[in-house]
């Protein structure tokens, strides 16, 4: 199954990567998506992720064809 | 209700006085509660001279619909409206308006202030700033209350 991965605002910067679809096997939680993408590279402490843009632990399962968007704590208003 | 993402400049004053002309019943609302966010020309010791707001495209426009139903829900209200811009902004131009209308002032205060605090604790923004060199992501909103 496949997943399309987004990154926003300063992490995507940090990280130097665009959004991608990322094929994954069935029963991965959002953490795993994270792993699979950046391999070892360590999730920083205050990441929030959304899953079809709503926001999700990162225990939460992905199926196929979700949305799954990591990004840093938000700044508006 | 109103959840509307700006590209380009506006008035809050005058697209708030528009939608209660055309929206709100006369002589219903007895109170209206706006709060307007504008850019400043410093932060954290700095001068800031520009900056560039970015959101999530469709999950932003949902989560402010969510906080503004919430709302409806628990305070008695007759209507809503958030604009909130994206883009490139100068200082002085405004960032957000919260506004809600309700027969008295106690519903529309609290409902406006705990709109204003959601939005700006969960809403998907993000501001970076342009200083006299260089530019920084803003690393966090300022505790409201």
């Amino acid at each position: 199954m496949t997943v399309h991965v987004r990154f926003f605002a300063s992490l995507r910067e940090r990280l130097d990567i665009g959004d991608q679809d990322v094929a994954v096997t069935a029963g991965v939680t959002v953490a795993d998506i994270w792993r699979q993408v950046l391999g070892e590279r360590e999730m920083p402490s205050n990441i929030l992720a959304a899953v079809n843009m709503e926001y999700v632990p990162f225990t939460a399962p992905v199926q196929d064809g979700d949305e799954v968007a990591f990004f840093p704590p938000v700044t508006g208003g | 209700m109103l959840v509307e993402i700006l590209e380009q400049p506006f008035d809050p004053w005058r697209r708030l006085q528009a939608y209660q002309d055309t929206q709100l019943a006369p002589g219903q609302f007895g109170a209206t509660a706006a709060f307007v966010g504008t850019m400043r020309d410093f932060n954290a010791g700095d001068n800031v001279r520009g900056m560039q707001l970015e959101h999530y495209p469709g999950m932003t426009e949902k989560y402010l619909e969510q906080i503004s139903q919430a709302a409806a829900a628990r305070w008695e209200l007759l209507d809503s409206m958030i604009l909130h811009r994206v883009g490139a902004l100068a200082p002085n131009d405004p960032i957000v308006l919260v506004a809600v209308w309700s027969a008295h002032r106690k519903d529309a205060f609290e409902a406006s202030r705990w709109l204003m605090e959601e939005l700006k604790s969960r809403a998907p923004f993000w501001k970076k700033e342009q200083l006299t060199e260089g530019e920084r992501w803003v690393e966090g909103n300022t505790d409201g209350y």
